[in-house]
Order: structure tokens, then C-alpha cells, then sequence
């Protein structure tokens, strides 16, 4: 066992030991637990800041043990997998920050940090995983600890959503599970390697393939809340703020798409899925999803329902990169896996902030909300900003590279999928800006509490600034060294030339 | 043969602590396991570590040999399963140690019969012959009737009454196919048997008999009706050994004699049907599961469910490629021993959450995730397992079973187990959603002593690792086996 293995698997133990622990220490010890919970967070952060230096000189971290004869545990570091690690666990620094002030003199709090840290475990664990068992064995261990997360408030309306989730996701693990198997009876152990592993296989095979794909996509995308699999994620919206951040940003649904990269990049290898012709259909789910996410955004009421339904349609992008054919195309969806993170996190962040200050989980009872909480609305905007494509935000970025990947593979019709779903973006954010900036609130604000000396509590609010500003310096220094389009530059490089 | 005396001290030792626990005092008998249990964990490890620096052989008692004597096997199986029975047996002796001091001094009669149990088991994991098979079904059967009768309400007598006919038919079934082999070959060893045994009217008569006697005693569906009241009825501890360990020893002499008379006598025919019961078993015992509202009587029906799987074996194994045969062996037996830890683990956690609720019902269960997360916690991983899902020994199992049915073309077990999983899903997470759901603000349930959390948490986590870790023990479960080349 060299230091790099023990490096890397320090990553992971990290937030493995730090749940352990929490479940472990009394409900009432809450310094200690927000001390060792922030302590872990910050080492991973560091140790994930090695290992990133690491992987650009080429340096190898490889942890792996064999679990049955012919199947190994792997763990290893590669460019796409560090850039979903890097995303986590900065962002999971973040949300725990925001949640300990979110849950200040809620019940259930061991429970809920110890799951948190579980799922960020899993989340790393699917980002490092090198074959695709040890892939699976942390999605379906992403699926369990969160499902105490979305039942955290244990109403009906909670446990209900809860069961949704549960239908979604063990049925799509269960597909992806005959999908990963099938594809070990073919070529035994199926390690991601850049180019695939499968282009060598007979002719003969090629239908059962195709089969195969479509099985995994289906797994994957449920996590991906591709359309028609995404019902269960808008519902999931009666979670906890911190936790809807978590499910959209950091964890579940990125989970699904980095899977979708893994399959496209790493198993059938970008070219041989060219030639089976699986991207194009790929690329028409993707599109469908965004236009139909936008279109239900626009009819929702419900703040945080609305963002739900711009995450479905905004992590299509990423699919849509994906299945976009040429490096340029690779390159926008990819980068827009870190910049989606980063601007719905805010937005979720936001959302949180005015639900706990002024009571407020309606866009129609917004209207004044940039007067009472300035420093939260103007966060919310450079989020909205991202979203719909503005530039210098990094989604801007984004939509660029996506476009110009889109005349590249020839399929000049996604041109207008994102011409459309970018003025379908502005229809749903600029109402919600125009109230909380230019429209008078009539009556007061019903606060409960007064949370701390600034717009709301410092917990709440600084999580919330951080992230719009990352957002913001992704796209405006997306040129420099080590900014998001940086890395995703170099996975494409390394990916396209094996 | 000074060198192996831990193989005769593992079923003379629970034999002769039985006999010692009757002649002490209530109060002592519950002490005898601080003598026992270090020894059996040394004798087991001892034939573990024995079988692997020098390989498999055959035992002869005092020396003597076959005919007269009697033969034990020292493989891989029986070695796996004598560890797997030291495991989960230790654990719940040491659960029911503190969980009987709130029942009546009857209740120690359990001690007596625990040792009795445990003699009856380890004699048949090292049985070579197929009479002495028998001798270990009678002991080790009539010793659960007691432990099952041991609650002595009127409902925990009927069921025992119940369980008592279904074990005397099984065993008399398996009997008279004995009998009919005995008659025909003239040989009651294994390998005698292996020798000899054709394909002929009269061997598969006896082979008839020998699965039906067996299937009853393994409660396969459709003859399981005997094990939910006598599992979910019976005392905590009690159950937990019946669902884990008990079931497994009938399924075991089966797989056995299966493997014995070899694929020349075994009809593909008879081996797709054992999977189809199975099958029936995995969708019935889900379904009645999924239904219960008694935590105990739903943790039954799962254990219905669950033997289901095990029976995939028979249809994998036979007539299939050898490299398929080897993947139905490693995850029939990682199912089989998955199964044994998550089991107790979840028979003694839902013990423990009925301890704190004061109440056998589901739906009283509301709230307990804020009071006593660690209960539910063990619960929680057990059930992990039970699902498949990853990581844990059941989904290792069921990955190893789900390459041999593609391997061997059997797609039609592929349904079996993705639906099974996901039925076990939703019996499992119906106790969650009532333990999630937030109920009265203030804490009126009972803490279970801190050693009955522990020991079921300790199961239920060899239920995760084992999974983790599953190269080691499938290695030594193969030693000696028709699979054990590689």
C-alpha cells in the first residue's frame, strides 16, 4: 500500500469516519459535532487539493482489493473523476456550513449530519470509482443515505416523496445492475480506461450492446431526472433546503449524469458509441428534457419547485454535451457539470435564506424581498444570471462552448434547442427578479426570529456569497489556470487522445 | 490424532455442557456460556486453521474405520458453516443471557436446548454419512420444537405443536429415501454413494423422498406454512437461531446429496422445479411480508422469501457450463451465510425496537428513528442486505448469482432476482416509514440494555463486511469441493 493509495482513500474516509463519528456522538453535543463536521470537510478539501495537483503532473493514486475472484474494489484518480470530487467536496464544505445554521434547535440533528456525511461519502465514491462495480456499489449507497435525508421532517407529505424517490431509484439500480453485470459476462472486470473497452468486441454483439446502453441509461437516468424519469425530483422539493442543495447540486442528480459521462467516455469509449449510433438519441432525450423542465418551470408558483424543475432541464445540458460528438462538445458539457453546481447551489442557498428569514416559499409573496435582504438577492441574481446564460457568468461558458460543440458534431438542430431553452430560462428568472428588485412589498414581513445582525444569520449567508461568487469567478477567469473550463480542457485531451 | 481433537469437541463439547446445564440451578445455567463459547471459538478456528495449511480430509471417530466407525468431513462447507454457526450462535447466547432475565425461570430451559441445538448442528455440517445426517436432523429439530415452545402461551405451544408434525414428517420422508439407498446401494457414505448411485426407478424415488423431507424441513414454499408462527411467535433469541441457522442445516444436506449423486442421477427437470418453488418463495414470502403489521411475523415472511433464493442453486448448477457451476456455488453459499448474519441481525434488532415500543405492531413504531436510532440503525444494515443491496454479503451473493444465470443462458432467474429485491425493498422501508415519521415530542419508550444493541449491531455489520471481504471465505468454502480447482 503505497502513501498515494492511502491518500486517496483518505478522501474517502473522511467523510466516512466524520459519519461514523456523528452517529455516533449524543444528540445533544452540538459544538463538538458542527467542529468535527467542519474539521472533515476542510482535510478532505486539502486532501483533494493533493491529489488535483497530483493528476495534472500524470502522478497515479490507485487504491483497489479484490472482493470476489474476478472483481476488484477500485478507487482511482483521474481528471473527470477529480473534477466531481473537487465540485463535492467544496460545495459540501459549504452546505454543511449553511445546514448547521439551517437546523440551529432542530431535532434529529446526529441523524441528519451523519447521513449527510454518508452521502458525500457515496458521492466521492462514484467520482473515484474505477470500474464499474465499485461505481454501482456507491450509487446505491448514494440512493440509501439519502433517503433519510428526504423523509428528514417525517410528515406524511415528506414520507410520501420518500417513497417516490425510493420507486425511482432502486428500480433504476436494479437495471443498472443487470446492465453492469451483462457487460462483466462480456468482457470481465469493466475498468474505465479513456476510448472503452468494448470496440474490440465481435459485430455480433453489437444489437445486445445497444441493449445493454439503453438499460444503464435508464439506471443512470433516473438519478439524471432525464424525461419521463425525473416525478420524483421536484417532489423531493419537501426536503430540507440544505438537503435539496445536496440532492441538485452536489450529489444525486450529478451522481446520474457523471455516471452517463463514465458509460459514453470510459466503458463504451466516446467513438464506438459514435459509430453504434447511440449518441444521437441520446442527444434528442437530453434536448426533450430541457425544453419540457423549462416549460414546467415557468408554471410552478412554489420557489423552490420552480428551481427543481430548471434543475431537470439544466443537467440535461450536460447529457446533451455529452452526446454531442467532438471534443468541443465534450469540453460544454463538462464544464457546465461544475458551473450547474455551483449556480444552483446558490439559488437553493437563496431560496433557504428567504424561507427561514421571512417565512416566504412563494415567488408571488417575493416582491420587495431585494430591499429587506440585499447581499441574499444579489446572490440569487448573478444565480439567475448563470442560468439563463448572461454573460460574463459561467453558464454563459457553458451554452458557448455547448453551441459551437453542437456545429462541430454537424447537428446544427441543438442550436436551437438552445436558443429556445435560454429565452424559456429568461421567462421563468426575470419575473422572479423583477419582483424581488422592483416591486414594494404592501404589508410587512411576518419574521419570527431575528437571525444574527446581518440580513439573516451568518450561516445562512456566507455559504450563500461564497457560492455566488465562485459562480461568478468561474466564468469570469475561465481562462486561467486550474478555473473549471481549465480542468475540463485537459480531461478532454486527455479523453480524446488515449 | 491427538492433533484434531477440536473436530469431536465440537459437538461433544454443546453435548456435554447440555447434559452439565440440566444437573446446576436455574440461575447458573445461563453462566455455562462463559465456559463454551471461548472453547467452540477456539475449536472452530483451530479446524479453520488446520483445513487451510493442510487441506480437506475425512475424520474417522476414535479411529475407526467406515462401516463400523464414524466418518466426519473436514472441507471447506463444513468448515464455513461451523464458523458461520459459532458466529451467530455465540451472539445470540450472549442476547439472550440478558434478554431472558425479564421472562420466568422456565425460561432457562433454553440453555439446555441451545447446547442441544448446537450439538445437533455441528453433527451435521461434519456428517459423511447420510444416517448420521439424519441422527442431526432428529437432535438439532426436536430441540427447536422446545426452544419454540419455550414462551409457553397457548399460540407459541399450537405453533411449536405445528412445527413439531412438519419436522417428524420431514425427517421421516428423508428416512425412508435413506432407507431406499441404504437397500439399494448398500452404502450410507457419501462417497460410497458417489460411487454407486445410478440413474434408476428405485434412486429417484429415494431421491424424491430425501427433497420432499427436506423442502418441509427448509420451509421452501409451498410447505412453509409450519415457519411463520413458530419463527415470528418465538422468543427473540429463539427466533433468530431458527431463521438463521436451523432452515440452513436442511438446506444444506440437500445441496449435499445433490452435489453427491452428481449430475448423472439429478433430472434438470426436478432442478428447474426446486427453482421454480423458489421462485414462488421469493414472490409469495415478499408479498405476505410486504403485508404483515406484527414486526416479528413480517421478518418471518422474509425469511420465506429469502430460502427461495438458495434454491436458484439446483437450476444453475445443473447441466450448466463449469465456470457457471462454480459462480451458483460461491453465491448460493455467500447468500447462504448473508442471509444467516442479516437474519439474526434483524430478528435481534426487531427484538430490541419491540423492547422499546412495548408494542409487537408496526405502526407503533412511529417516531423511534429520534429515540433510538441505534436499534433501527442494525435493523437498517440487516436490511441492506436482505435487499442486495451494495455493500453487503447479499448483494455479493446476488451479483455471483446473476453472472451464472447470464452465463448459463437462464435469463428467466434474472427476474426472480430483480424483483425479489425489490419486493424485499418495500417490506423493509415500510419500517422505515413508520419510524421516520415524527410522532410524540417526548420520550416514553423503553432503552434496551446496551448488550442487545451491540450484539445485533455486530451481526449486522459482519453482514456488510462479509460482502466487502468475500474473496477469503468463498476461497475456503471451496477447498475441498467439486469446485475448488481454481
Amino acid at each position: 500500500m503505497t502513501w498515494n493509495a492511502l491518500i486517496l482513500f483518505g478522501v474517502l474516509a473522511t467523510s466516512l469516519v466524520a459519519s461514523a463519528v456523528i452517529f455516533l456522538l449524543a444528540e445533544s453535543r452540538h459544538t463538538t459535532r458542527s467542529v468535527f463536521n467542519l474539521a472533515a470537510a476542510v482535510l478532505k478539501l486539502l486532501l483533494v487539493g493533493w491529489i488535483v495537483w497530483g493528476v495534472y503532473q500524470n502522478i497515479d493514486y490507485e487504491f483497489r482489493f479484490t472482493i470476489i475472484e474476478g472483481v476488484d474494489f477500485i478507487l482511482r484518480a483521474d481528471a473527470l473523476g477529480m473534477m466531481f470530487v473537487g465540485l463535492s467536496s467544496l460545495l459540501w464544505l459549504f452546505t454543511t456550513i449553511y445546514a448547521i445554521g439551517y437546523l440551529e434547535k432542530a431535532p434529529n440533528r446526529s441523524r441528519f449530519f451523519g447521513f449527510f456525511s454518508l452521502c458525500v461519502a457515496s458521492t466521492v465514491g462514484i467520482a473515484l470509482a474505477g470500474n464499474l462495480f465499485t461505481f454501482l456499489l456507491f450509487y446505491e449507497l448514494l440512493t440509501l443515505s439519502t433517503y433519510p435525508l428526504v423523509v428528514h421532517r417525517g410528515t406524511r407529505e415528506s414520507l410520501r416523496a420518500g417513497q417516490v424517490y425510493l420507486y425511482y431509484t432502486l428500480g433504476g439500480g436494479a437495471l443498472l445492475l443487470f446492465g453492469v453485470v451483462a457487460l462483466h459476462v462480456l468482457v470481465g472486470d469493466t475498468e474505465f480506461v479513456p476510448g472503452g473497452v468494448l470496440s474490440g468486441l465481435d459485430p455480433s454483439l453489437h444489437p445486445l450492446l445497444i441493449g445493454i446502453f439503453l438499460m444503464m441509461i435508464i439506471g443512470l437516468g433516473v438519478k439524471a431526472a432525464l424525461f419521463p424519469l425525473h416525478a420524483w425530483l421536484p417532489m423531493a422539493m419537501v426536503a430540507p433546503a440544505p438537503v435539496s442543495a445536496l440532492l441538485h447540486a452536489v450529489a444525486v442528480v450529478k451522481a446520474g449524469a457523471f455516471g452517463i459521462a463514465r458509460l459514453v467516455y470510459d466503458v463504451y469509449g466516446i467513438e464506438f458509441a459514435f459509430s453504434l449510433g447511440l449518441l444521437g438519441p441520446l442527444a434528442v432525450a437530453a434536448s426533450i428534457t430541457i425544453i419540457y423542465g423549462s416549460l414546467r418551470a415557468l408554471a410552478q408558483d412554489d420557489l423552490k419547485k420552480r428551481l427543481a424543475f430548471s434543475t431537470v432541464s439544466q443537467v440535461s445540458y450536460i447529457i446533451l454535451g455529452i452526446s454531442l460528438f467532438g471534443p468541443v462538445g465534450t469540453l460544454g458539457g463538462l464544464v457546465h457539470l461544475l458551473h450547474q453546481g455551483l449556480m444552483k447551489i446558490t439559488l437553493f442557498f437563496c431560496a433557504g435564506n428567504y424561507a427561514e428569514t421571512l417565512g416566504v416559499h412563494k415567488i408571488s409573496e417575493l416582491d420587495g424581498a431585494g430591499q429587506r435582504m440585499p447581499a441574499t438577492s444579489v446572490a440569487f441574481t448573478l444565480g439567475a444570471f448563470g442560468m439563463i446564460g448572461i454573460p460574463p457568468m459561467a453558464g454563459f461558458i457553458s451554452k458557448w462552448y455547448l453551441g459551437i460543440g453542437a456545429l462541430e458534431a454537424g447537428m446544427n438542430w441543438v442550436l436551437g434547442v438552445l436558443i429556445l431553452s435560454s429565452l424559456l430560462n429568461a421567462a421563468y428568472f426575470l419575473p422572479i427578479l423583477y419582483r424581488i428588485w422592483f416591486r414594494r412589498r404592501e404589508r410587512l414581513w411576518c419574521e419570527g426570529k431575528v437571525l444574527g445582525r446581518f440580513e439573516t444569520s451568518g450561516w445562512l449567508l456566507l455559504p450563500t456569497l461564497a457560492t455566488a461568487a465562485f459562480a461568478l469567478i468561474a466564468g469570469v477567469l475561465a481562462g486561467m489556470p486550474f478555473s473549471p473550463l481549465y480542468w475540463a480542457d485537459l480531461i478532454v485531451s486527455r479523453e480524446y487522445l488515449p | 490424532m491427538i492433533g484434531l481433537w477440536s473436530v469431536p469437541l465440537l459437538f461433544a463439547l454443546p453435548l456435554a455442557l447440555g447434559i452439565l446445564s440440566l444437573l446446576v440451578t436455574p440461575a447458573w445455567r445461563p453462566r455455562l456460556i462463559f465456559v463454551g463459547l471461548p472453547l467452540l471459538a477456539v475449536a472452530s478456528f483451530d479446524v479453520l486453521a488446520r483445513l487451510v495449511v493442510e487441506g480437506p480430509r475425512i475424520y474417522e471417530l476414535g479411529g475407526w474405520q467406515a462401516p463400523l466407525g464414524i466418518n466426519l468431513v473436514v472441507d471447506g462447507l463444513a468448515v464455513g458453516m461451523i464458523l458461520m454457526t459459532t458466529l451467530v450462535a455465540s451472539l445470540c447466547a450472549l442476547y439472550a443471557r440478558v434478554y431472558l432475565r425479564d421472562y420466568p425461570p422456565s425460561s432457562s430451559f433454553f440453555w439446555p436446548l441451545l447446547w442441544l441445538l448446537w450439538a445437533g448442528m455441528n453433527g451435521i455440517w461434519l456428517a459423511e454419512d447420510i444416517f448420521n445426517l439424519y441422527v442431526g436432523l432428529e437432535v438439532m429439530g426436536l430441540a427447536a420444537v422446545g426452544m419454540v415452545a419455550l414462551r409457553a402461551t397457548p399460540q407459541a405451544l399450537a405453533a411449536a405443536m405445528r412445527y413439531l408434525l412438519a419436522a417428524l414428517l420431514g425427517s421421516l420422508a428423508y428416512l425412508l429415501g435413506v432407507a431406499l439407498l441404504y437397500a439399494t446401494y448398500g452404502t450410507l457414505s457419501m462417497a460410497g454413494l458417489h460411487e454407486a448411485a445410478a440413474p434408476n426407478v428405485t434412486t429417484h424415488v429415494a431421491l424424491a423422498l430425501i427433497i420432499l423431507g427436506l423442502l418441509l424441513k427448509t420451509a421452501l414454499f409451498p410447505l412453509h406454512a409450519w415457519l411463520p408462527p413458530a419463527h415470528g411467535g418465538a422468543l427473540t433469541p429463539v427466533s433468530a437461531l431458527l431463521s438463521a441457522l436451523v432452515i440452513k442445516a436442511s438446506f444444506y444436506i440437500l445441496m449435499r446429496i445433490w452435489l453427491v449423486l452428481g449430475p448423472e442421477v439429478t433430472p434438470i427437470f426436478t432442478a428447474q422445479m426446486l427453482g421454480v418453488l423458489g421462485a414462488g418463495a421469493v414472490f409469495y414470502g415478499g408479498w405476505m411480508a410486504w403485508r404483515q403489521h406484527h414486526l416479528k411475523q413480517l421478518v418471518a415472511y422474509s425469511t420465506v422469501a429469502q430460502i427461495g433464493y438458495l434454491f436458484l442453486f439446483f437450476p444453475l448448477v445443473t447441466g450448466t457450463g463449469p465456470e457457471a457451476a462454480r459462480l451458483a456455488w460461491d453465491g448460493t453459499l455467500m447468500m447462504l451465510v448473508a442471509h444467516a448474519l442479516a437474519k439474526a441481525a434483524l430478528f435481534l434488532s426487531a427484538g430490541n425496537l419491540i423492547l422499546a415500543v412495548g408494542s409487537t405492531q408496526i405502526s407503533h413504531l412511529v417516531g423511534i428513528s429520534r429515540f433510538r436510532p441505534m436499534s433501527l440503525f442494525s435493523f437498517g444494515l440487516a436490511g441492506v442486505s436482505l435487499m442486495g443491496l451494495p455493500p453487503s454479503g447479499g448483494f455479493t451473493g446476488k451479483w455471483l448469482l446473476l453472472h451464472s444465470a447470464i452465463l448459463s443462458g437462464q435469463w428467466w432467474w434474472l427476474i426472480v432476482l430483480f424483483l425479489g429485491g425489490l419486493l424485499s425493498a418495500a417490506y423493509i422501508f415500510k419500517v422505515f416509514r413508520m419510524s421516520f415519521r415524527e410522532g410524540p415530542q417526548i420520550d416514553r419508550s423503553v432503552t434496551p440494555p446496551l448488550t442487545l444493541d451491540v450484539t445485533a449491531l455486530i451481526l449486522a455489520s459482519a453482514a456488510i463486511l462479509i460482502g466487502l471481504t468475500a474473496h477469503l471465505p468463498l476461497f475456503w468454502l471451496r477447498l475441498g469441493s467439486a469446485f475448488g480447482a481454481g
